[in-house]
């Protein structure tokens, strides 16, 4: 009856979604239900942090200051910054096995590489091999775009100009002095290693760089860094490429080194140690610390008791809760609490 | 031959004049006829060659245009328009300043995204609504018309657009008027052409419009011969115009047809186009809905400038803190880089570069998606009111229509309700009661609900002296002695009521004809209560066959048909409050005049020499009692041919014919005539409350809304309404005022707020006060002097009555109301003079009953009976409150939280404004992450269920209190948020200290345990969970992983300096990561979890223990709920309960009186009575 249709023809939809009936669950916190939650989280908590905190516990971890502000450490000559090609010694002793696989970090303070600038100041392009911009490098690389001979710096930027330059090397005195030796393969991202940093396709690689000078800080150019290894040279240098990897905090830690050897996989033996540091780079201008640090990793990373503590904290207060819970819940309760 | 037309107000004259001197003294509109210049051979001679040239080629075409923009310049101009909000401009300034290379905090074009979506998404929504209004432009320009064309000499098809001033159009029946025409002729003999004005004004009554007067007679004469056939009739047309010898012709609305409105009732009708396209009277009335801003918009304000104090302190802060972090370097580092010239800027001045910085980085602080969002929810929130199937009314078909797109969250929170009375607590269909005839009352007591029975004693009274009147002999003698003749004569046809033909009427007429099926016959009434009396003439045989302009035609109980010939029709104006007919009786050549109107302006003209002394007497004691019920009075009178002077005809005439003042010409006419009336009677018209008022009075109540009934009626009538519809109980302190004095006005307060105080004293179980209050009071009251104590009074009581007030009066007191006492103001009512009111208020509800649509025009939302203010307050404005307000709050929350984490970052970077996070995905997070659940949140969340909410009105009162949006709630969301932010941060940064994460890697870490933070705390703040709550979130979820680890994996160094290269699959490959997300999560949103735990324990708002009470069985829930009120005490609150249970109480006014009632009968002065529980 097209009439009657008529009549009704701004009659809305009854269905559940337009008379706002879908069925829905409504759940309404109150002391009652929430406490079976709470014991769960406590337990659940506790229990992750007893882990996390037995696994802190038994990461091992040496930290050593070297940055010679005292005048009693043998760095303190280099610290200045006026000799050339300083080198001073670290000594150390384990008296008991450091076990390992044992990392070789190098550590800084104070130094912002988060600065935004900082961070800007570079040439993707330039890294990722295009030479098209080892001519001509962005400007955002100012004042490392060009020297002043207006040659192109490459790579540019105050990113990669400023990049860590101490080295080190690791001996064990027994017996004089025995290399502990360093292994440099690895350290960076794979991802930075295979895909976002690319040499230019030239051999040798130092033809591609022809026409170009090294960052005003550097004491070699980019295609020589690892004269040891061809292979860790231009941007795809492991050192290079962990520098490029910004740190979010000022007070940072970048893996130098992993200690592989033969004798040393499992660990550093007890004994006395000295680290043989080539001191460059400089720190004071801005009351920086350097440091050497050589810890094992474990399946939560470094060494960390906050996180141990955290969850053991909250997991004990989730736990009160629940009792607090359970007076209210005893004393207040609903009628449709169950 | 030139037309001036001037427009007045609402009437239109227009002046033929001879020659063109008078031309530049008038400020008129000259219109020229067309028909002239539409000939191809220049055949007419003298002045009209000189305007060979088309002379109306000046006003515009009748094409209408209401689209704001044009296809070209679309985008500048929507642009232009949304640049007038400030928050556009805000964000935009802040774009444009992150292309100042010394300030810019990340890549200028990246900044620009967020204001171009913005931008874009509300370009897109203007975009299709001016779309909608293009097309439905193009479809009425393209309508067509006939429009009479000289080359063919006869009407040719045009389309509406190509309609000219001076053209003339013909209509067809149930044709739209084209454009405004005047009226020159028409196929009815009598020059009458009807028109419905539905679309003008909404009242589907129809209405009479004549043939230009003057005109009227030569068209009549040439009838036999069709005016436009042919060339020359053309010619003699304007030729019989000049040859007329009236000089000026003057003529009211009542020869306009206005464009749009539809021709009925009328076969052909001819007019010439004075008024096209944008002037025609329909575009002019046409304003779009008025923009209100809504309380909450207000507050958020507020709120929003407290957003930008704190984000240009926290700017200040990082400014500082970049320099002296500057400061406190001893040299320049490796890090630091100088600026292209060489050297660093000195660090006061990157201290102030970096302020700007900040505010770039940080801009987020002011929720730039809040406002689209709101519109978004409202759009929503509105979508689902004019869905619900409890607010469509069946009989009219109609939905509730929110006019006003943006403040459906205010009618959650409203305090004082102005109502109307008739037609919006009432049907306002009325229905014959009673009738007093020369003092004799017949109580029609046998009468049904809407059929009136006819009462036994008056039939036989009627029928009996109705024996003479079959034949002519006894006429004479009989109308001359049986007023009982002469009342149901002057019930008649005292009144416009057209009688329309079955078959037509039906159908548009559904809601105001009555149809007479026996007869085919339907009345189309202006106002309902002429129907009921012609309704009610026909019960005792007097029916109403025909009418037309000058005659009436009757039927009368013994079948005899008489044709009376009009002579005239004073109608009803709002100063006289009477109509008059003058008619000529068709047998005897007598000329009588009825005249019906309100009692005490009937009663004052009454010839009292004519010893009708003791039947005024009882009239009026009659008419009181019949007041005091609740009924309409109306009385009637005759006045006898030999009073009514000869002149009088000729001076009519002459007024109506004037130009200047002829309002006030009519008017003295008028007065002049309607004098020392004979009285023949009075009647009692009913008109019912609407179904379910009383129960919603009652709700509205118990939910602390205020109501005031304003009306123009009786003190008593209105009274008796009140008590019916439950704003005043039995047992109510009811305080009257009514007086001339204002001295005594002011003692009256006085003593009334005394007596109100001593009742409302807490922890007395006072009374509920009543105030009623008439027109002449009232304007005293609201004085300057005296309107704190009046309001302070009205404070106090629980409904105030305020009667005999006009239309202005109404919208001042909600003026003073709102303003004065800070509260939410709601009107509604249903007729034009609730206009004002409507508009006056916070919200207008306007609803589409009797008396046409102006009202609904005016108002922001309107519904089709007052029973539904019920659930569009209780339910639609209790949860578009808590919904926005919750949405509101929760999109400050969500902002501060997630920007304070860039925040604290700075102390890390050396405020150097460095974000952590990819830029690109800092924007997603925003807009595309973490915006769907909150607008689901805002339009779909339900605190508590509508059956709870319409079962427990007190609920209400939460909008009013702390539930809503509070600057209070603001700020506690505020420190959550500070809170939130440091725990999001610290704990991840605790974590990863010390170690060689990256700052890619670290920030997202923070942004993804910042989504878990910001979804969960949603999750706790959502009351109800349905499906669509579900796939939000968890699509909201879903999409952030997806896009992220997309985006992390392609963006090799997509946008540098950010290096977001797989630092997202990095990160997720470690367990500590997990640790992270989940610990901090649980701390940052351990603090309000368990405050809603323990509040909603300890001590439960309304709301949640309404929450509580749903999940009861219903036999335990109704324990609660008598429990609860009980607990809660206070007078109402006990009886409110069993008040519902008994709701289905009979609609209807009973004629039961308090003895309230019994002193206003006579009028009372200066006097404060109360009164307690007597019933008679």
């Amino acid at each position: 009856m097209p009439k009657k249709e008529l009549e009704t023809a701004n009659r809305p939809d009854n269905t559940a979604f337009t008379q706002q009936r879908l069925p829905a669950w409504q759940p309404i916190l109150s002391a009652g239900i929430v406490i079976p939650g709470f014991v769960l989280i406590g337990l659940a908590f506790i229990g992750i942090g007893v882990a996390l905190f037995l696994t802190s516990r038994n990461i091992t971890v040496l930290e050593m200051d070297y940055t010679g502000v005292e005048t009693t450490s043998d760095c303190y000559k280099c610290s200045a910054g006026t000799l050339p090609n300083c080198v001073c010694n670290l000594y150390f002793t384990l008296n008991e096995t450091f076990p390992g696989t044992v990392y070789f970090y190098y550590g800084l303070s104070n130094y912002f590489q988060s600065y935004r600038k900082f961070g800007a100041s570079r040439d993707d392009n330039q890294l990722s091999g295009d030479t098209y911009y080892f001519t001509s490098p962005l400007a955002v690389c100012t004042p490392y775009q060009y020297d002043v001979n207006n040659n192109p710096i490459v790579p540019c930027g105050i990113s990669a100009n400023s990049m860590f330059n101490d080295t080190f090397n690791l001996y064990q005195l027994v017996n004089g002095s025995k290399t502990v030796p360093l292994d440099g393969r690895g350290i960076a991202w794979w991802s930075d290693y295979n895909i976002k940093f690319r040499n230019p396709t030239s051999d040798p690689l130092r033809n591609a760089f022809n026409g170009t000078v090294k960052p005003p800080f550097w004491s070699k150019p980019v295609f020589e860094l690892d004269l040891t290894d061809k292979s860790n040279n231009g941007f795809l240098n492991q050192d290079f490429l962990v520098w490029m990897r910004r740190a979010a905090l000022p007070n940072f830690r970048k893996l130098y080194r992993r200690i592989t050897g033969p004798d040393y996989a499992s660990g550093l033996p007890p004994g006395n140690y000295t680290i043989e540091i080539a001191y460059n780079y400089p720190v004071m201008s801005f009351n920086g610390r350097k440091k050497v640090v050589l810890s094992n990793v474990s399946w939560m990373g470094g060494k960390n008791d906050f996180l141990g503590v955290a969850y053991l904290v909250v997991g004990s207060l989730c736990i009160v809760m629940s009792m607090v819970m359970l007076i209210v819940y005893a004393k207040f309760k609903f009628p449709d609490d169950v | 031959m030139f037309v001036p037309v001037r427009r007045l107000l609402h009437t239109l004259s227009v002046t033929y004049l001879h020659n063109q001197k008078g031309q530049s003294e008038r400020n008129d509109r000259y219109v020229c006829l067309m028909i002239p210049f539409m000939s191809h051979t220049p055949s007419l001679s003298g002045e009209n060659r000189l305007h060979t040239k088309q002379p109306n080629r000046y006003f515009p075409g009748n094409a209408v245009k209401t689209t704001k923009y044009s296809l070209w310049f679309f985008i500048p101009m929507n642009l232009y328009e949304q640049f007038h909000r400030f928050a556009n401009l805000y964000f935009v300034g802040l774009a444009v300043l992150n292309f100042v290379p010394a300030v810019e905090a990340f890549q200028p074009e990246v900044a620009i995204v967020p204001i171009c979506v913005m931008l874009a998404l509300t370009a897109l929504k203007d975009g299709w609504e001016d779309c909608r209004r293009f097309r439905s432009d193009r479809r009425i320009n393209h309508t067509s018309c006939r429009v009479y064309s000289r080359k063919v000499s006869g009407f040719v098809e045009r389309h509406w657009k190509d309609v000219r001033v001076g053209d003339l159009v013909e209509v067809a029946s149930n044709e739209i008027i084209p454009a405004d025409l005047l009226l020159l002729h028409t196929s009815d003999l009598n020059g009458v052409c009807h028109i419905e004005t539905a679309s003008l004004d909404g009242e589907t009554n129809l209405k009479r419009r004549l043939v230009v007067p003057g005109l009227n007679t030569q068209v009549r004469i040439n009838k036999g011969n069709p005016l436009f056939e042919n060339k020359s009739n053309c010619l003699s047309f304007l030729q019989l115009v000049k040859n007329t010898n009236v000089d000026v012709l003057g003529f009211g609305i009542d020869s306009l047809l206005p464009r749009g409105c539809t021709v009925r009732n009328t076969d052909l009708a001819t007019g010439f186009v004075v008024y096209t396209g944008h002037e025609t009277k329909s575009m002019m009335n046409k304003n779009g809905p008025q923009y209100k801003r809504s309380k909450l918009e207000c507050k958020m304000n507020i709120d929003v400038l407290f957003c930008v104090i704190l984000l240009f302190s926290m700017c200040l802060i990082g400014a500082l803190g970049h320099y002296v972090w500057l400061e406190s370097l001893p040299s320049v580092p490796l890090f630091l880089t100088p600026g292209s010239h060489g050297h660093m800027d000195s660090n006061p001045l990157s201290g102030l570069y970096m302020f700007f910085t900040m505010i770039i980085l940080l801009q987020i602080f002011i929720p730039i998606s809040l406002y689209v969002s709101i519109e978004m929810v409202k759009m929503g929130q509105i979508f689902f009111i004019t869905n619900d199937v409890d607010l469509y009314e069946e009989k009219t078909d109609s939905r509730v229509q929110c006019r006003a797109l943006n403040i459906p969250e205010d009618l959650g929170n409203i305090h004082y309700v102005f109502s109307d009375k008739t037609g919006t607590l009432t049907e306002n269909k009325m229905v014959f009661r009673r009738c007093s005839v020369t003092g004799t009352e017949y109580s029609h007591n046998e009468n049904g609900k809407s059929e009136v029975v006819p009462d036994r004693k008056l039939l036989q009274r009627v029928l009996a002296g109705g024996g003479d009147w079959d034949g002519c002999g006894g006429i004479r003698r009989c109308e001359a002695t049986d007023l009982y003749l002469d009342f149901f004569l002057a019930l008649t046809v005292c009144n416009t009521v057209v009688v329309s033909t079955a078959t037509t009427c039906s159908l548009w007429h559904q809601s105001t004809s009555e149809i007479d099926i026996s007869a085919q016959r339907c009345y189309v009434a202006e106002s309902p209560d002429e129907a009921a009396l012609v309704h009610a003439a026909k019960v005792y045989g007097f029916m109403l066959i025909a009418r037309t302009p000058n005659s009436v035609k009757v039927r009368l109980p013994h079948g005899v048909e008489l044709n009376y010939q009009v002579l005239d029709t004073l109608n009803f104006d709002p100063h006289r409050k009477r109509m008059s007919v003058v008619l000529r009786h068709p047998i005897s050549g007598e000329i009588v005049m009825y005249t019906k109107g309100a009692d005490y302006t009937v009663m004052e003209l009454l010839d009292f020499e004519r010893s009708q002394k003791n039947v005024a007497a009882s009239t009026q004691r009659h008419l009181n009692w019949y007041a005091k019920e609740g009924l309409h009075t109306l009385c009637f009178a005759k006045k006898v041919s030999s009073d009514i002077q000869e002149n009088w005809s000729l001076l009519r005439q002459e007024a109506l014919a004037a130009i200047d003042n002829r309002e006030e010409l009519l008017m003295e006419t008028a007065v002049n005539l309607e004098k020392q009336l004979t009285l023949l009677g009075a009647t009692g018209i009913e008109d019912r409350l609407q179904e379910c008022v009383p129960d919603t009075v009652m709700a509205l109540r118990e939910a602390g809304v205020r109501l005031w009934v304003l009306t123009g009626d009786k003190a008593e009538t209105a009274i008796n309404i009140a008590h019916a519809s439950r704003l005043l109980d039995q047992e109510d302190l009811v305080i009257h005022m009514n007086t001339d004095d204002k001295a005594v006005c002011k003692s009256i307060l006085d003593r009334s707020l005394e007596e109100g105080r001593r009742h409302t004293r807490p922890g007395y179980p006072g009374l509920s006060i009543g105030l009623v209050i008439d027109g002449h009071t009232l304007d005293m009251a609201l004085q300057s002097d005296l309107v704190d104590r009046f309001l302070e009074l009205a404070r106090l009581c629980r409904s105030v009555l305020c009667c005999r007030v006009t239309p202005l009066q109404k919208s001042t007191v909600v003026k003073v109301v709102r303003e004065r006492l800070k509260v939410m103001t709601l009107a509604v009512g249903d007729g034009a003079n609730d206009v004002n009111m409507i508009q006056a208020a916070d919200v207008g509800i306007g609803i589409s009953g009797q008396e046409g649509m102006q009202a609904v025009m005016a108002s922001d939302f309107s519904i089709s009976c007052f029973k539904h203010m019920k659930k569009l307050l209780l339910v639609h404005g209790h949860w578009c409150n808590s919904r926005l307000s919750n949405m509101a709050i929760y999109f400050f929350y969500k902002n501060v939280t997630y920007v304070n984490l860039l925040f604290w970052y700075q102390f890390f970077c050396g405020f150097s404004g460095t974000s952590m996070i990819d830029i690109w995905l800092l924007i997603f997070f925003n807009l595309f992450f973490t915006s769907t659940p909150p607008i689901m949140f805002g339009v779909m969340d339900r605190d508590v269920s509508a059956e709870t909410l319409l079962g427990l009105p007190e609920l209400y009162r939460t909008g009013h209190e702390s539930e809503g949006y509070s600057h209070f709630t603001f700020w506690i969301a505020m420190l959550d948020a500070f809170y939130q932010s440091l725990v999001c941060f610290f704990i991840p940064y605790l974590t990863y200290q010390g170690t060689d994460i990256d700052i890619y890697t670290f920030g997202s870490s923070m942004n993804t345990v910042s989504l878990f933070n910001i979804l969960l705390h949603l999750a706790i703040e959502i009351k109800s969970w349905t499906l669509v709550h579900w796939v939000t979130m968890l699509g909201s979820v879903a999409l952030y992983f997806t896009v992220t680890l997309v985006y992390s994996a392609t963006c090799i160094s997509c946008n540098p300096p950010s290096d977001p290269y797989w630092t997202t699959q990095q990160q997720m490959s470690e367990p500590i990561f997990y640790l992270v997300c989940v610990i901090t999560t649980v701390v940052a949103l351990l603090p309000r979890f368990t405050y809603r735990v323990l509040s909603n324990t300890l001590a439960p708002t309304p709301l949640i223990r309404a929450r509580h009470l749903e999940r009861l069985d219903p036999a335990i829930r109704e324990q609660w709920i008598k429990e609860w009120r009980g607990f809660r005490g206070g007078p109402q609150g006990g009886r409110s309960y069993q008040k519902q249970t008994q709701e289905q109480e009979p609609s209807r006014i009973t004629p039961t009186l308090s003895i309230t009632n019994n002193h206003l009968g006579t009028p009372t002065r200066s006097a404060v009575r109360h009164h307690h529980n007597v019933e008679l």
